[in-house]
């Protein structure tokens, strides 16, 4: 099983698990759904491998590899 | 502000991006619309009025959209200061309109549950209702009424569904006060904010009587933008801030998991998912705009029309307008007796007027395709596509479109680096935008590869490729300074780059046409009256003091940009230049272009045809030096390609940048780094070329 939201194969089912805390880069993408918790999906990579595409909370969000590689998931 | 205006009660409509917010607003006031900026942020301000369902005048402001009240941009900041009752020039709102986007209404409801902690009586709008019934999501909108105590409306903004019943809302003399528990703050974390309560009303920050919510919402605010507070006011903030984040880490954090937990609990009472996510039109849409391969391929017939749009079609009307403006010259030629006077209309006013109404068919363009960009939802799209390619040089995905559309021209791709959300990456699109090489370019590239290379002697391929290098120069200095920009200006505000990717839907016509009227308007009175004030003072400049003599080129000469163009002969020398090429640069700050009818006139050419260079191009080949030598030499010519390449001579631009930077220092940090630059290359080019013996 993948460990962080950045390894995770396009179409998996997640949990996010834990995210590191006080980070103000973090605290945004907290604010806009993703909480230790939250179920999450990868839908696609953007043609050029950067940024994904995820699925949360009922609709879609993209971020780069850098913020998802601090997102600690579990298997849902 | 009048006492009858203060009655009329002021209604904010706030919401998340993407939520159709200012939609709504468009169809509600209408064109009984003011837009501003408030005062020291460039944050658009728009008021407007309307009608409640009984008739009533109400007043409407559309506030910036916000995730959160936790400000993260300038945007949210000026929200959070407006809600508050923070801005002096921007009354507290009487009463709140919340729209939100149905088919993404957990995420949505994070900032209605911050702002219904405010106290302000809240009516909530779920807007889009249709995007959600496609996706089968059952939205119980009489429950959610029932649980949070306030009216619920569901609207589809983009037909004006359930506009009557939003009317009959804003009717409502009294809307009651919400039922909605806050969300728990930790007692640790709230003892704290209580502490702090007291140096920040010593200081003046707060008044005594404010809730606990404004030192919060101070204490965790992440942008500078801050209405009405001294330095020693933010210092306190600042201090304050970091006991709080050394006593309790990661308090945010937890403030933010507990407000989710409450709407999750909301949530669960009144929105029902089907087991099975429906495949939408948007995810089919998606698999072909975001495919490896046809999304590239569409994104490049996207780009081709752009282009198409903006170079041909914006030409007929931009022909049309030079001709009008001639015509009107020449008409009031005849009208007139000689004199200053009508040299003042024909030659200063008139062409001045016409260089600022140029630009409005590629304005006009450009903000209408990007209005369909958006409101479609493809823009997302767009910049999903090449955020890679941008991010390696600091930049994000949004940055594409707007520096792109500055190959057209500057003007247009500054104003649409509005799109762009992040202040940091906007303002270094911005900088860098005019080191595209523009249309206004082209003419000058055209006559000096033209006298570089006859195409007697070489063929138009030669010319071809030396024309592409001049695009690929310009375009890797953009890069090269973008990534200059983006680890130095406003180092340490490194956001990171989060993208919505809103479902697609119908775009909102009559709301685009207005927001391009707008931008149009706001164009023609911010950044025209400085283009048409600089243009008159060069046309002076060129006219002053005036010598008995017929002959044009001697009165250019004898004139103040004649002998500007000798005093800056001495710095111009190591590039290769004299004084009369001297005179083409001071003339080229109107606008590029004019290098070519400038040294028309500075060599005596008459030609009938603008459009024809031959008889300039010959004239500039058998100019001689003093000693013999011709002025335009190939090494003379690539150091003046090199120079147009890189120098800021464009006072349509700088206008345009200092409008929308809300300051004169970028426009001028932009005017010194690309003429520093273009100096320092084009004297590299010419000295090294000189020493080589070339």
């Amino acid at each position: 099983m993948p460990s962080t939201l950045a390894e995770l194969p396009i179409g998996t089912d997640a949990i996010v698990q834990a995210m590191p805390t006080g980070r103000s880069c973090l605290t945004r993408l907290r604010e806009m759904g993703i909480v230790p918790g939250t179920r999450v999906r990868v839908t696609r990579r953007a043609p050029l491998g950067e940024p994904i595409e995820i699925s949360v909370r009922g609709s879609q969000l993209s971020m780069r590899n850098h913020e998802a590689a601090f997102i600690a998931i579990t298997a849902a | 502000m009048s006492s009858v205006a203060s009655e009329i009660p002021l209604i904010a409509i706030v919401g998340n991006p993407n939520s159709g917010k200012t939609t709504l607003f468009n169809l509600l006031t209408g064109l009984k619309q003011k837009v501003a900026n408030y005062p020291g942020v460039t944050v658009e301000k728009k008021i407007g009025e309307c009608y409640s369902q009984h008739g009533k005048k109400l007043r409407l402001i559309d506030l910036p959209g916000a995730y959160s009240l936790n400000a993260r941009s300038p945007d949210e900041a000026v929200l959070r200061d407006v809600l508050l009752g923070r801005r002096p020039e921007t009354p507290r709102p009487d009463r709140v309109v919340c729209v939100v986007d149905s088919a993404n209404i957990e995420r949505n409801l994070y900032l209605v549950s911050q702002v219904l902690e405010l106290g302000l009586p809240t009516i909530l709008v779920l807007n889009m209702a249709d995007v959600a019934e496609q996706r089968e999501w059952r939205i119980d909108a009489a429950k959610l009424s029932e649980l949070l105590g306030i009216p619920v409306v569901k609207t589809q903004a983009v037909t004006g569904q359930g506009l009557i019943e939003l009317k009959l809302a804003l009717s409502r003399d009294d809307v009651p006060a919400t039922k909605w528990q806050s969300a728990v703050i930790p007692a640790g974390v709230r003892a704290a904010l209580e502490q702090s309560r007291g140096p920040l009303c010593e200081t003046g920050a707060i008044h005594a009587k404010a809730s606990l919510l404004e030192p919060l919402y101070l204490l965790s605010g992440h942008d500078p933008t801050h209405s009405g507070l001294a330095d020693a006011q933010m210092n306190r903030i600042h201090e304050l801030r970091k006991s709080i984040d050394a006593t309790f880490p990661g308090w945010e954090d937890d403030l933010v998991a507990e407000r989710y937990r409450s709407i999750e609990k909301l949530c669960a009472d009144v929105l029902k998912r089907p087991d099975q996510e429906k495949v939408t039109i948007t995810d089919k849409l998606d698999r072909i705009f975001l495919h490896p391969v046809l999304g590239f391929a569409n994104l490049l017939l996207v780009l081709g029309i752009l282009f198409y749009l903006i170079f041909r079609v914006a030409e007929g009307p931009m022909g049309w307008i030079e001709s009008s403006f001639s015509d009107l010259g020449k008409w009031v030629e005849t009208l007139m007796g000689p004199g200053d006077l009508r040299d003042l209309i024909v030659n200063g006013v008139v062409p001045g007027v016409s260089g600022v109404v140029i630009f409005l068919p590629q304005i006009l363009i450009l903000f209408f395709f990007i209005g369909i960009l958006e409101d479609t939802g493809y823009m997302s799209r767009l910049a999903f596509i090449m955020d890679w390619l941008m991010s390696k040089v600091g930049l994000n995905g949004k940055s594409f479109l707007p520096f792109l559309s500055s190959y057209a021209c500057a003007v247009p791709g500054v104003m649409a680096a509005r799109t762009i959300d992040n202040p940091k990456d906007r303002l270094v699109t911005i900088l860098i935008a005019p080191l595209a090489s523009c249309s206004a370019r082209l003419p000058v590239y055209s006559l000096l590869i033209a006298v570089l290379f006859p195409t007697k002697e070489v063929g138009a391929w030669t010319q071809s490729l030396i024309m592409l290098s001049l695009y690929a120069l310009g375009t890797g200095g953009a890069f090269v300074f973008a990534w200059i920009f983006s680890k130095t200006v406003m180092k340490g505000e490194a956001s990171p780059m989060i993208l919505e990717m809103p479902p697609y839907k119908r775009p909102a016509l009559k709301s685009i046409l207005l927001l391009v009227w707008q931008r149009a308007k706001a164009f023609l009175v911010r950044a025209g009256t400085i283009i048409l004030g600089i243009s008159i003072l060069i046309w002076a400049a060129s006219t002053y003091p005036k010598t008995d003599t017929e002959d044009k080129s001697l009165q250019l000469a004898n004139s103040f940009a004649g002998r500007a163009g000798h005093f800056i002969e001495p710095a111009i020398q190591p590039l290769g230049y004299d004084w009369k090429i001297g005179i083409g640069l001071i003339g080229s700050f109107a606008a590029r272009e004019v290098f070519n009818s400038t040294m028309s006139v500075v060599y005596a050419v008459e030609s009938e045809d603008d459009e024809n260079l031959d008889p300039l191009r010959e004239k500039l080949a058998a100019e001689r030096r003093a000693d013999g030598r011709p002025v335009y030499t190939p090494l003379v010519c690539i150091s003046l390609l090199v120079f147009y390449v890189f120098a800021m001579q464009c006072i349509s631009t700088i206008a345009i940048v200092k409008r929308e930077t809300g300051s004169w220092k970028w426009a001028l940090l932009q005017l010194g780094y690309m003429t520093g630059t273009a100096y320092v290359l084009s004297l590299l080019v010419f000295q090294i070329g000189t020493a080589m013996g070339y």
